[in-house]
């Protein structure tokens, strides 16, 4: 397998935060790489890198056995960017914005016309293709961005958050056409900060965490690593939630996570359907209100909360605020 | 095709980006042309019976000035449009691409040169309504005119630094006011560069506002019976003027290339 995107101990700093720690990946040719984590993590810092928008402090980052630092614009040729970073013009017509593309990568005046319809018409955007961008709904735009990564069929597909923000049946569409992208033997690193959607796309996941791998694997990997099974309880009074937690706490395996708004208890167990009837038991004789309890597998963001002991969602806020400060010094670093 | 070749190229399809937005937003196009009729008719129906510039009528005398003025803003678009492309994403798109590094300002700079064409077409018969007249034949005229483009088209790769380095348009907008009020105004623009106090009769004298003023009046025979003024910058407005765009362009055009290169978004 060659590796058609790979980085080595991959670091850059935005004055003192560290953006990127020492990162390691490698995308075999024709996967598809999950970059998993929360808003801050390094995952758009890492695309950024490797297509040639941002200059890494050190390490080393290759598309296509090329070197981005060196050869950056023979890694333009090869790649497509889309998500968060690229846009479409949002005057111009979806058909305009595709062409406009086609002629800067250089595929002359009539392929970029006829490559510019066929994608329209392969995102089911034909019948709006004249009409500004700016009239699109918001799954509409971001298919046409995918699109636009598409127009010179690149070996190498980044994709950036590419489903952040979109109602769930674009966000389905945009799995269908992502997992379409990868059978047809395209390589693509994904970011995203939706455990589902990893699971869903990725052959391969790495989470990555304040700019660090924490783990890497494929989602059933991932999950092994974590073990054994969920019990979440639902209590019916917040009053309900100390006791349950305690209760929980004597036979999790790990710390138990309380979520309180929804009066959520959730503990990792083993020993299967057994396990359920205890833990029924205990809590009936500790008189906790019970409205639910059921046993799951684990999820990718069981996994996630186990690797770095907080949840996505919190993280995202802690590291939003640091992003932000780190964006500041981004252009700061720029100057 | 050779790299300049495809420079080119990639600059034509950028413009043409640029200009297809003109004509879908013609707004932009419409306000900003409405400051310099607005310019035009408040200092001449206003400040035309105030003011006196000794030598000639003040219409004739205004008129060049408020084109210097006006290209001189305008070119503002160039900054501001390129901190809007930053904002919005569009310049991470084209730096991902293939493309000539230099393509996205040439065709910016030159896609504003039909804007500065626009306003300075409007601005033209406005100034024949209020009573402007060209004395001169027709090549001097049209001399005028690319004159004041060419002086447009070396401010815009100022502003095209500008606004790849702050990527904000309020910001563009608002810091290029600051410099470009008193680069217009402490000039031969509305009043006679002769007539003002020590210092500033000085910077007037080799503000290449003035020069491109001078040398518009002088193409339009807009001179009357000024004086010859007796600076070598004013005695040589086009000489004076083609050496500043010498220069701008020498310093901003490596400068602004080099600032797309790590143009940042967000």
């Amino acid at each position: 397998m060659v590796g058609m995107i790979r980085t080595s101990g991959l670091v850059k700093r935005y004055g003192k935060v560290l953006a990127l720690d020492g990162l390691d990946l490698e995308v075999p040719k024709g996967t598809v790489l999950g970059l998993l984590g929360p808003n801050g993590a390094g995952k758009t810092t890492a695309i950024r890198i490797l297509t040639t928008l941002l200059d890494a402090d050190e390490g080393i980052a290759e598309v296509a056995g090329l070197d981005v630092r060196t050869e950056p614009h023979k890694v333009r040729e090869r790649i497509g960017l889309s998500g968060q970073n690229a846009a479409v013009d949002e005057h111009l017509t979806g058909y305009e914005n595709l062409d406009m593309v086609g002629r800067l990568y250089h595929l002359g005046r009539q392929k970029s016309r006829a490559r510019a319809r066929e994608l329209l018409d392969q995102f089911e955007l034909d019948e709006a293709a004249d009409r500004p961008a700016k009239t699109y709904s918001g799954g509409m735009r971001r298919r046409l961005d995918l699109a636009a990564a598409l127009v010179a069929e690149p070996d190498v597909l980044f994709l950036d958050e590419p489903t952040t923000g979109l109602d769930p049946r674009s966000r389905a569409q945009m799995w269908e056409t992502i997992l379409k992208l990868s059978r047809g033997g395209s390589t693509v690193l994904l970011t995203t900060q939706y455990m589902e959607e990893a699971d869903r796309l990725a052959d391969d996941i790495v989470v990555i965490d304040r700019g660090r791998k924490i783990a890497h694997g494929n989602a059933d990997q991932l999950k092994a690593e974590v073990g054994g099974e969920r019990v979440e309880v639902v209590v019916a009074s917040s009053d309900h939630v100390p006791a349950t937690a305690s209760i929980l706490g004597r036979i999790s395996q790990e710390e138990v996570h309380i979520d309180e708004p929804t009066r959520t208890v959730t503990a990792a167990v083993t020993g299967g359907v057994d396990i359920l009837g205890e833990v029924l038991q205990r809590l009936r004789d500790g008189q906790c209100g019970i409205v639910d309890i059921g046993l799951r597998r684990p999820t990718l963001d069981d996994v996630f909360l186990s690797l770095t002991g907080h949840v996505a969602e919190e993280a995202e806020e802690i590291l939003e605020q640091a992003h932000e400060k780190g964006d500041v010094r981004e252009k700061e670093a720029v100057r | 095709m050779s790299s300049l070749g495809l420079a080119f190229a990639d600059g034509a399809v950028v413009a043409k980006r640029n200009l297809i937005k003109i004509r879908r937003v013609p707004e932009i196009l419409i306000w900003t042309t409405m400051s310099p009729i607005m310019f035009v008719l408040l200092f001449a129906l206003v400040f035309g019976n105030a003011i006196e510039v000794p030598g000639i009528d003040y219409k004739e005398y205004l008129i060049a000035g408020i084109f210097a003025q006006t290209v001189l803003f305008g070119s503002t678009f160039t900054g501001a449009g390129l901190a809007d492309d930053i904002t919005k994403g569009i310049i991470d798109r084209f730096r991902s691409l293939p493309m000539a590094q230099s393509a996205v300002l040439m065709g910016r700079t030159a896609s504003d040169i039909v804007y500065n064409a626009t306003s300075i077409f409007v601005m033209t018969i406005t100034g024949l309504i209020v009573g402007w007249r060209i004395h001169t034949g027709p090549f001097d005229a049209i001399g005028g005119f690319l004159l004041l483009l060419l002086f447009a088209y070396a401010v815009s790769w100022i502003m095209a630094y500008v606004g790849l380095k702050v990527s904000s348009v309020e910001v563009v907008q608002n810091a290029s006011f600051m410099f470009i009020f008193p680069l217009t105004f402490v000039a031969n623009t509305f009043v006679r560069q002769d007539l003002l106090p020590g210092p500033l009769r000085t910077f007037a004298e080799w503000n290449p506002v003035s020069a491109v003023a001078q040398a518009v009046r002088e193409a339009f025979g807009n001179t009357g019976s000024l004086p010859e003024p007796d600076v070598w910058s004013l005695a040589h407005p086009v000489a004076y003027t083609v050496i500043w765009v010498g220069i701008i362009l020498a310093v901003f055009v490596p400068l602004s290339v080099r600032q797309y290169r790590k143009a940042a978004s967000r």
